[in-house]
């Protein structure tokens, strides 16, 4: 794995986000969707991550971009050497292509889900081979955050454990390996944080921006929770909440009414212009 | 003024260059900057307003930021912003710097 290959299926904000970290860090890509529209959008969306990301010094100074190769069939997963599903927060949909991936690739190949919190172990029971199934749940932007949390299911194998890290080492990443569990770590604490934030804005206590002002300066979270929520997409954050109170029971993983409300109006956040918060044209 | 009235011949002064950014950034952070105020220190910007700075400017300036231009250093501040886009605008233009 000299100058690995890597395969993302699906992208969307997360599959856009970790290949222009791979491409930005000079490896190649492949980046499969089912839809065209949305490839092209993505391509975009790379280039102008990668400009981001020089801005900001988060890429390697000197080094050319990896080639980013787009494409419509799934069989293009082949030949990678590390394969990252990065589709939708339902475990349909990331049913389906986890199997058709597993038969795809060579024994042996990692199988990466990218999810916010499904446990790899549920996964697990879809794939051709459950030891080389592992999870990740990088940030977004992907190619800014320079952690990644890393989920060991109870079947991953040692093999498959090393060669996940190793890749994310060779992009630049540091990873924290943590069992498997709905949510795991970060979205268990994060998502009902953000919900509940979501229940002090529409219960009155105070508006989105002082939310976040007040957990910025008085708890030193980096952006606040609202404009978290506007990062992640609050369709994802919904999806991903009811999963883990599918899971867990725990009410306050149940999706809140105003979160509902916004992805039933189209306020999705960032990448749709307006969540809590509003975006002009020239957003990244 | 509009944005279109803004060729590479006829650079604009830079203290109307700065009023235009001075009220980008007071509408998108709903604070006034100072135009020596560093956005990023003082928390008003962070790394992701910093590419919507980026857009701006071009959208703007009709002005391409690249190379080595491409860093948070020119972003600073409200005058360092100016500062950028007189000297691109002055290149576009093929003028001495």
């Amino acid at each position: 794995m000299d100058e690995p290959l890597i395969a993302i299926v699906g992208a969307g904000v997360m599959g856009t986000g970790i290949s222009t970290l791979v491409v930005g860090q000079g490896l190649p890509v492949v980046l499969v969707d089912i839809d065209q529209g949305v490839l092209d959008r993505a391509a975009t969306a790379v280039r102008h991550g990668l400009r981001h990301g020089q801005l900001i010094g988060a890429l390697p100074p000197g080094t050319a971009p990896g080639r980013l190769r787009t494409t419509l069939r799934l069989q293009d997963v082949a030949d990678a050497d590390v394969v990252i599903e990065a589709v939708t927060e339902a475990p349909d949909r990331k049913a389906d292509v986890l199997a058709a991936v597993s038969a795809l690739v060579s024994p042996g190949t990692p199988v990466i889900s990218n999810t916010s919190g499904i446990p790899i172990d549920e996964m697990a029971a879809w794939v051709k081979d459950p030891g080389s199934l592992i999870g990740t749940h990088f940030m977004n932007p992907a190619y800014l955050i320079p952690m990644v949390e890393v989920i060991r299911g109870p079947r991953t194998t040692d093999p498959t454990v090393q060669r996940v890290l190793s890749t994310l080492t060779r992009i630049g990443r540091r990873p924290v390996v943590v069992r498997d569990a709905p949510g795991f770590v970060t979205s268990r604490l994060l998502h009902p944080m953000i919900n509940d934030a979501a229940r002090v804005v529409s219960e009155g206590t105070a508006t989105a921006e002082d939310v976040d002002t007040l957990m910025q300066g008085c708890l030193g979270h980096p952006t606040g929770p609202l404009r978290t929520a506007d990062l992640i997409g609050i369709d994802n954050l919904v999806d991903a909440l009811e999963e883990l109170h599918a899971r867990t029971g725990d009410e306050r993983c149940r999706p809140s009414e105003l979160l509902l409300e916004k992805v039933r109006r189209g306020e999705l956040g960032r990448k749709s212009g307006r969540g809590f918060y509003s975006y002009s044209e020239a957003q990244s | 003024m509009t944005p279109e009235q803004h060729t590479a011949k006829a650079p604009l002064d830079t203290d109307a260059v700065i009023d235009q950014i001075t009220r980008f950034v007071a509408e998108e952070t709903r604070t006034a900057p100072d135009a020596d105020q560093d956005l990023f220190t003082t928390g008003l910007a962070n790394s992701m307003f910093a590419m919507q700075l980026v857009v701006f400017l071009e959208q703007t300036y009709a002005v391409t930021v690249a190379g080595p231009d491409l860093q948070l250093s020119n972003f600073r501040t409200v005058k360092s912003m100016a500062a950028l886009v007189g000297r691109l605008q002055a290149q576009a233009a093929g003028t001495d710097v």
